[in-house]
């Protein structure tokens, strides 16, 4: 499968992915200053961080490094190691 | 000798616990032997267990109450919760159940043009969204989702409000053929089709056996003793009876029975792999345990969650015995290809299937004669080699015509994991209101097998009911009931 090229993800962007992967997308729970709280202190287990790293993979063609997703992990750090991720290569089976 | 019957059979515990011996005697050399989860008197050693395989049925003793004799705990059932293709929800269910309407029909989720099995039950209109919090649902397969609104009705029937409980007072025991078979269905899908990114994080565990188990446990902050029996068709029973082990060992709160589902592709290639489904294409003849010209089942899906309870801890709480005590189980296995090739070589009869044994066991835990069975809640293979194996049981144990047997499966199709604990339910509900719920489609019963099949709802006084349960593979298992 090729690698799909690569799109930067915004704030609003990540929030929806982030929703979604845990079923909320209709809530908006996250807002305004929680850019600093832990992820796993929002109600975002590690399975959903994990969902959400396989579609930025899948479908933004962003290579988002492990170190990214932590039990420290916020909105903003996660932003932060997108602005620096590098292209996804092509799916390897 | 020291007979001492209906042994608790061991159950196969999924996940950590592995695999145990099903059948036999439940020993552990450090804590002593065991009976029924109650140690048991000094001086009563291994060698003194029969095992569960009598030679001679018919001198068994009927030994006085287990509870009593023991003096173990009694298990009552509290409350009930129902999902079911007939009614979700335990009076709708019970109102349909009584008045005979059957949900089997074309699946709509999924096609089945290309399948020599065409029909199923459905549960309709279940819109989890409405009942089931957005959270759970994205980690969740349909069945789990629909125990879990089951486990609410239940907790809510029972007046528990399980806050006010210690965490560890709670346990939780399920059957299950599969966590999430239409979950790991989508899945897959996504793997195949669109790539590994694609596919849900969540299904590292909702495909699991565990799984309805573990979201209940985890939905109501439950910490005592759990687990999950995978024993087909007779899980939805062996859930129960371990359900009262746990009780017995001094837990006063189990929430257990089972609801299973799976009608997809993967889970009908399943169960059409055991060649018992029924081809007919017309509902009203489907089904039709016990008939003449029965021709196999029909799967459905859903089932029931029930709260087993401590009968002294219920007694506390103002609900008396419940909707009826749990007061004989027992599980066997039938003889295995081995066994019966042994018999052949040396010419002797083949052994028996297990069905039978299990029947008497739980008969014999409960410390009742057959006379004294009200009812019983039969499995209803519609296969008629099996259906032949019951029947001609019932005969012997009950004499001919000698209890009144229903299958009210044949309005909600076999639901693997979820149906006996459905039966074991709909027999409650009919001790509660004295009357005796229709096997439909049937007609009359082939009439060899000399069977009272009520095909009519029939009133009567009812206080105990013998509920039966086969699956797959040669798993067999009885409940008793009394209210």
């Amino acid at each position: 499968m090729p690698a799909v090229p690569a799109r930067s993800i915004d704030r609003g962007t990540l929030t929806t992915l982030l929703l979604e992967a845990i079923g909320l997308e209709e809530d908006a729970d996250l807002e305004g200053d929680d850019s600093d709280t832990p992820l796993l202190e929002l109600g975002y287990d590690s399975l959903a961080l994990l969902q959400v790293v396989g579609r930025i993979e899948a479908e933004y063609g962003l290579l988002v490094p492990d170190t990214a997703i932590n039990d420290s992990a916020t909105l903003g750090s996660l932003l932060a190691s997108l602005q620096s991720a590098r292209q996804a290569e092509g799916m390897v089976w | 000798m020291t007979r001492v019957v209906g042994v608790n059979a061991g159950a196969y515990m999924g996940g950590a616990a592995g695999a145990g011996a099903r059948a036999g005697v439940d020993a552990d050399v450090d804590r002593g032997l065991e009976l029924n989860g109650a140690p048991l008197p000094g001086g009563v050693a291994l060698e003194d267990f029969d095992t569960g395989v009598l030679d001679e049925p018919d001198a068994l003793a009927f030994p006085a109450d287990f509870a009593d004799e023991f003096d173990v705990a009694r298990a009552v059932i509290s409350g009930l919760g129902i999902a079911a293709p007939t009614g979700l929800g335990v009076e709708e269910y019970w109102q349909a159940t009584l008045e005979g309407r059957s949900a089997i029909g074309l699946p709509t989720r999924f096609d089945v043009s290309a399948y020599p099995a065409k029909l199923a039950a459905e549960i309709p209109e279940f819109v989890a969204r409405e009942r089931v919090p957005g959270r759970l649902i994205r980690q969740t397969d349909r069945a789990t989702q629909l125990g879990l609104v089951a486990t609410g009705e239940a907790l809510a029937d029972a007046g528990l409000d399980l806050d006010r409980l210690p965490e560890f007072d709670v346990g939780v025991v399920t059957a299950a053929s599969a966590g999430g078979i239409e979950f790991g269905q989508r899945e897959l899908g996504h793997l195949w089709s669109k790539g590994k990114q694609f596919v849900s994080a969540y299904q590292s565990f909702a495909w699991f056996f565990a799984a309805t188990a573990g979201q209940i446990s985890i939905r109501h902050a439950t910490r005592g003793p759990s687990g999950v029996l995978v024993t087909e068709q007779s899980g939805g029973i062996d859930a129960l009876g371990q359900a009262r082990r746990v009780v017995r060992k001094g837990t006063p709160v189990v929430i257990s029975g089972s609801v299973d589902g799976g009608l997809c592709p993967w889970g009908w290639m399943g169960q059409l792999a055991t060649g018992r489904l029924s081809t007919s294409v017309d509902p009203a003849r489907a089904f039709r345990p016990f008939a003449a010209d029965a021709d196999g089942y029909v799967p459905g899906e859903g089932g029931a969650i029930v709260v087993v309870e401590d009968a002294e801890s219920a007694q506390a709480r103002g609900l008396g015995r419940g909707y009826g005590e749990i007061v004989g189980y027992a599980a066997t296995f039938d003889p295995g290809p081995k066994s019966l090739e042994r018999a052949r070589l040396a010419g002797r009869p083949a052994p028996l299937p297990g069905l039978r044994r299990a029947a008497e066991l739980a008969l014999c835990d409960a410390g009742l004669r057959p006379e004294q069975v009200d009812v019983v809640f039969a499995d209803a293979a519609g296969v008629p080699e099996l259906d032949r194996i019951e029947a001609f049981m019932l005969r012997d144990l009950f004499g001919p015509y000698g209890v009144p047997v229903t299958a009210p499966k044949t309005m909600t199709g076999r639901l693997i994991g979820g149906g006996a604990s459905l039966d074991v339910a709909t027999a409650l509900l009919a001790l509660r209101d004295g009357v005796i719920p229709p096997t439909v489609n049937v007609g009359e019963p082939a009439s060899e097998y000399e069977l009272d099949l009520v095909t009519e709802a029939r009133h009567r006084s009812l206080h105990t009911a013998l509920v039966l349960a086969r699956g797959y593979g040669g798993f067999n298992s009885a409940l008793v009931v009394r209210s």
